[in-house]
């Protein structure tokens, strides 16, 4: 088969001199589903944003269908007929699905915009693809699925041939992956040609035909999906054979810790959020709560944190009522937090790593005497910090925006874990970081739960809710949906029909 | 009461409407650019600058609609100078806007020494006004015509132009396009929409309002253009599009309220008052008008907490935070 | 991060020179004597003593209007209030000044606190609503910059107004309320050593203490810092309070040190001029002398060409608001930097 896209020898340096992609060629062939895989940093999505018009390249030619092409925009990539449907949706929340899909090329009558041609083109393209939305609602009143569903839709109603998913089962229950690779089959009988970036290998050999690794800015292996395992292409991506398997001494839970009774919260559009949530933490084990994104995980994490406002029930910490403190008083208690974005939350990008460390501790006798800082145990403390918890930093004086994403993590993990907590809430602890860094976030959380610590874990990545906690919940719509005691003795699959809903436990087993 | 009795006098209402023209002016050029993503703090600076434009081209064209001109090609230029200074060159859009507001309370002034050798008022300069515009039909009806009838023809302007924007933001396929920009700017960038150029658009007409607003100080409100005479109007205009919600309807009603402040101060200048303190209420009633409104959007945010609702989406509720 | 400081001290000079070529046009386009004009602006404040004084003098309020925005700055707040609340500093210094009998260095100090006062009570309401309601300290802070010009101008001329000097003015001042003026035939005055102390008093508090530490995380981060258990809310209230005190002093200085008895009609300007030391100066305290004296001489050069050429001195706010367009614009140079890096990454690889 003809390459229908082929970009050759492309390089692209970021301005804070990071290279993306180090002479990168990847090419696709028509009619093909090529899944791009590699972990985290790897330079996939930089690749793609240059198909896409959105970067451009400081080196290196592309082809597509035969011909050397320049994308100076994402007009152009479109006006070619490609097609990208990001990671996290680009879609405005206010307007109407229809609108939304026609935006940028809209059907007139006269000056003016044509409502009623943009529903029924919308609906027509849904029928043809075997697509269902609702053309009239607004995009914030429709669930995940279908906000994908007019992503997808969106580059098809642009004639788009060759369609670029960003990893768009991240935020898909394993039900809704299904539909979707349904769906891409359905695209593909239609004649088009797919791009599947992901870095779960499972689904990597479910649905591509061929498949490009890519590690550290460079292509490290091509090769048609049905010769290679999935333990080859770990090896490729990683560089080294991953272990998964986490050693894990039996817990062995004291006094409860965390109590939460009764739990509401509605959120600015009056919605709610989250339903007479009832849970217990003890002291010594990992309680995971595992759910799709935006069943109520942030506001649950945000509320124990004093984030967000409780609208009803009750936290009790340590036998004291902690509903609605203010975070400072929840600090003093002894809770911890590690939260789900660690640049908007857990640290100031243009502060200093020591500046990090101590957000939480600055105003203890310890560092500061009558409102003046102790520099010097400011700078000892931090010190200690960084090399406790190996975190790679030219010093302490270094801002924090010039590390790694993996480091960045580990400087608040430093300061969460060292902040001697009763309680730790952990968002997405390891998100975006890299497998290293990951492994030992893992450890820390398991060796404090093992020494007495209350650990929440809210996690979307099931391998690491699974792996971890000692007990499982899971989160639907706002409600403790299901609720096991041993987080082991549930599959996968299991899993997924509570996180989507389908199957529910009685609450008096959830209660447990 | 005397000022009472003036305030619901129809020569009040008419004031009512002259004094608000350049607020509405002002607050539908926030609108424009608020909507847009990119907002105009520099809406004072043009409108004083297209005041002064409007004076020295009409006084030199002895054309009044040359000035009107004039006056609109400055204040577009100004908001394409910002345009590019933000959009282009990534400067801070408020620190921009606050430099543009400087130059142009300097730069009039310095222009016009060099034009009518005075530094504080443009009296030698021979500038035309916009003419007065009987209404046919109701200048006849009794109190309606007084209210309404013989505007200078800036107000008629101003109050067309609320309709105009609605039908643009809300009808028009650029509108659409200009509302997604402002609220997704990825969306729109996705689809192929050029972000930037939806808002150099969006302030260029930001500033065709705002130059309007300011042909209206010096060649309708007054005949002449005299230093700072835009006098904070376009902050204000700023802070009746955010409780306006964005909006040219809303914006007008606002523009109507801090119009009526400045016409109560006007007639109450012949009240015993000192004058120090009558010249503060419009000022001090956009404060306040602030404050209550940012103190009702905030008990909203928390009645909206109410527990009610039925049949609750998770994704929804999900979507206020990312 | 020594090539990126570096790249800033360039990118800088090179705006201040752009906005200076640009400011020699406009001088040659409107004056008979172009080149004398531009002499005098660039030499104008070291011909004389008095004006070498008066360019010192100028900078002392524009240090501390400089330093009263970085404050904010730092606290990622706005504040265009600084004019009113320095207008407002200086009304209460006055009404010390004139209205109280106290032994010299008390006086000073009663009318000087007063100052910090009325401007730290001026920038509470912004701060107040902002960290209460939510409402736009931008705006809220300008309104009130009206409001207060006129409240200063009721209080002065109904309560304190001298109605035998020919112009709208106040009594003079007591003259145990002076500051001394201590080079004569200059006008310097012991306001610049205030300066310098408020300086190193913004520098420590900034980068020295808890409060600060507190102001400046919030500046960076405010969620990082709500977080991190920081109440924000009070953090933007007292930045808001401590920027008008210190606008609010600056008032007071130049009443004891340079008018001594109020005169001003309209409000002076210096507010306006904080912004653009502030952001010269990096919102740094300790680089902020520099830029409130690289400022003053510009200022002092302008007013000297208006005395001696055809040049108005307004057209210094051109050259002005072209720096900060310019010294803010992110991407101002960026893309020669852009392809240096590239450059000596490839270098780096090959």
């Amino acid at each position: 088969m003809p390459d229908l896209l082929r970009m050759e020898s492309i390089t692209k340096v970021y301005p804070n001199g990071v290279v993306a992609n180090r002479n990168v060629t990847f090419s696709v062939q028509a009619g093909e589903v090529h899944a791009l895989v590699g972990e985290n940093g790897a330079g996939k999505t930089t690749l793609m944003k240059i198909l896409f018009g959105l970067e451009q390249p400081d080196d290196g030619t592309i082809f597509f269908e035969g011909r050397q092409v320049r994308i100076p925009s994402p007009h152009a990539a479109i006006a070619m007929g490609i097609g990208m449907v990001h990671q996290h949706f680009m879609l405005a929340p206010s307007l109407t699905v229809a609108e939304n899909i026609v935006l940028g090329a809209e059907p007139r009558r006269g000056p003016f915009l044509d409502a009623e041609a943009a529903i029924q083109r919308t609906e027509e393209l849904a029928r043809k693809y075997n697509l269902p939305v609702d053309p009239r609602a607004r995009i914030r009143d429709i669930p995940v699925g279908m906000r994908q569903k007019v992503e997808i839709l969106k580059t098809l109603y642009r004639g788009a041939r060759l369609l670029v998913l960003d990893e768009p089962t991240a935020v898909l229950t394993p039900q809704e992956t299904v539909e979707l690779f349904a769906a891409l089959e359905n695209l593909r009988r239609h004649g088009h040609t797919i791009i599947f970036i992901s870095h779960k290998l499972r689904e990597v050999k479910q649905i591509s035909d061929r498949v490009t690794i890519m590690r550290r800015g460079q292509v490290v292996g091509v090769a048609r999906t049905a010769d290679v395992t999935e333990a080859d292409i770990s090896r490729m991506m990683v560089g080294r054979d991953v272990v998964m398997q986490l050693e894990k001494p039996p817990a062995n839970p004291t006094h409860p810790v965390l109590r939460v009774e009764g739990l509401r919260h509605y959120s600015d559009l009056g919605k709610e959020v989250l339903r007479d949530v009832s849970f217990v933490v003890r002291a010594g084990e990992i309680v995971g709560v595992a759910g799709v994104e935006g069943n109520g995980q942030l506001e649950l994490a945000e509320i124990l944190t004093g984030l967000r406002p409780a609208h009803g029930g009750t936290v009790t910490i340590d036998g004291v009522d902690a509903t609605n403190m203010p975070p400072y008083r929840l600090r003093a208690l002894g809770v911890a937090h590690i939260p789900e974005d660690r640049m908007t939350q857990g640290a100031a990008a243009a502060a200093t790593v020591e500046e990090n460390l101590i957000s939480d501790r600055f105003h203890r006798p310890r560092f500061q005497r009558a409102g003046l800082l102790l520099r010097k145990a400011i700078r000892a403390h931090s010190q200690e910090l960084i090399r406790q918890y190996d975190i790679r930093t030219p010093g302490p004086g270094t801002p924090v925006k010039s590390l790694s994403g993996g480091n960045i993590q580990k400087v608040i993990v430093a300061r969460e874990f060292s902040s001697e907590p009763k309680l730790i809430v952990a968002n997405q602890p390891t998100r975006g970081v890299d497998v290293g860094a990951a492994e030992f976030i893992h450890r820390q959380l398991i060796n404090a739960a093992r020494s007495g610590v209350a650990v929440l874990l809210i996690s979307a990545d099931l391998n690491e809710v699974m792996g971890l906690s000692d007990r499982l919940l899971v989160l639907y719509n706002g409600e403790i949906v299901a609720s096991f005691d041993q987080a082991d003795q549930v599959s996968e699959e299991e899993l997924g029909l509570y996180m989507l809903g389908l199957k529910r436990r009685p609450p008096e087993a959830a209660a447990s | 009461m005397e000022p009472l009795r003036a305030i619901f006098s129809a020569a009040f209402g008419y004031s009512l409407l002259r004094v608000s023209t350049p607020l509405i002016f002002a607050s539908l050029a926030a609108v424009v650019s608020g909507r847009a993503g990119v907002i105009n703090i520099g809406i004072e600076g043009m409108m004083l600058a297209a005041a002064f434009a409007g004076v020295a081209v009409s006084a030199f064209t002895a054309s009044a609609w040359l000035g009107l001109l004039g006056a609109v090609i400055t204040g577009i230029f100004m908001a394409m100078v910002l345009a590019y200074f933000s959009l282009k060159l990534k400067t801070d859009i408020i620190l921009g806007g606050i430099a543009l507001n400087l130059l142009a309370s300097g730069g009039t002034i310095f222009l016009l020494y060099v034009l009518a050798g005075d530094k504080g008022i443009s009296s030698s300069l021979p500038s035309k006004v916009m003419p007065q515009v009987p209404i046919p039909i109701i200048k006849d009806v009794p109190v309606l015509g007084e209210i309404f009838s013989n505007h200078n023809v800036l107000t008629y302007i101003a109050l067309v132009s609320v309709i105009l924007l609605y039908y643009f933001l809300y009808r028009t396929p650029l509108g659409l396009r200009l509302r997604a920009v402002g609220e997704s700017p990825e969306a729109a960038e996705s689809v192929g929409i050029s972000v930037h150029r939806i808002q150099f658009m969006a302030l260029g007409i930001s500033g065709l309002l705002a130059g309007l607003g300011g042909a209206h100080l010096s060649m309708g409100y007054v005949s002449w253009f005299s230093r700072d005479m835009t006098a904070g109007r376009g902050f204000i205009g700023l802070a009746a599009s955010a409780m306006g919600g964005d909006t040219p309807q809303g914006a007008l009603l606002t523009s109507l309220f801090f119009g009526f402040a400045d016409a109560l101060s006007n007639y109450m200048q012949s009240l015993r008052v000192p004058s120090e303190f009558v010249q503060m209420i419009p000022y001090l009633a956009t404060v306040l008008a602030l404050a209550i409104y940012s103190r009702r959007q905030l008990a909203r945010k928390r009645a909206a907490h109410r527990p009610s609702q039925k049949g609750v989406d998770p994704v929804v509720a999900h979507s206020g935070h990312h | 991060m020594k090539g990126e400081i570096a790249f800033e001290v360039l990118r800088t000079l090179v705006a201040v020179a752009l906005a200076l070529a640009l400011g020699l046009l406009i001088i040659y386009l409107v004056s008979e004597e172009p080149w004398e004009a531009f002499a005098t602006l660039v030499t104008g404040p070291l011909t004389t003593t008095r004006r070498f004084g008066n360019f010192i003098e100028m900078a002392i309020p524009l240090i501390f209007t400089g330093l009263a925005i970085s404050v904010v700055f730092q606290a990622s707040q706005f504040n265009i209030g600084a004019e009113g609340q320095l207008f407002l500093g200086a009304v209460a210094a006055t009404m010390v000044g004139i209205a109280f009998q106290l032994p010299p260095f008390l006086h000073v100090t009663a009318a000087l606190g007063a100052a910090i006062l009325a401007g730290a009570l001026g920038g509470l309401v912004p701060g107040f609503l902002k960290a209460r309601w939510g409402a736009n300290e931008l705006v809220s802070s300008l309104m009130l910059n009206y409001v207060y010009y006129r409240l200063g101008l009721y209080i002065i001329n109904y309560h304190f107004r001298d109605e035998r000097a020919g112009a709208m003015v106040s009594f003079r001042l007591a003259e145990t309320a002076w500051l001394h003026q201590f080079w004569p035939p200059t006008r310097l005055h012991g306001g610049l050593f205030i300066a310098l102390a408020a300086v190193v008093l913004t520098y420590l508090f900034l980068y020295h203490t808890r409060w600060g530490y507190a102001l400046r995380m919030t500046g960076i981060n405010a969620s990082f810092a709500a977080y991190s258990g920081i109440a924000v809310g009070t953090v933007i209230l007292y930045a808001q309070v401590l920027s008008g005190g210190i606008a609010g002093l600056a008032g007071g200085v130049e009443m004891l040190g340079i008018l001594r008895r109020f005169q001003w009609q309209m409000m002076p300007g210096y507010g306006f001029d904080g912004i653009i030391v502030a952001i010269l100066a990096r919102n740094h305290p300790l680089l902020v002398p520099l830029a409130a004296l690289f400022l003053a001489y510009l200022r002092t050069g302008a007013d000297i060409m208006a005395r001696m050429t055809d040049v108005t001195a307004e057209m210094v706010t051109v050259i002005q608001s072209v720096m900060i367009l310019l010294v803010t614009a992110q991407a101002f140079l960026q893309q020669y930097r852009h392809r240096a890096v590239v450059r000596a990454t490839r270098e780096a690889m090959a």
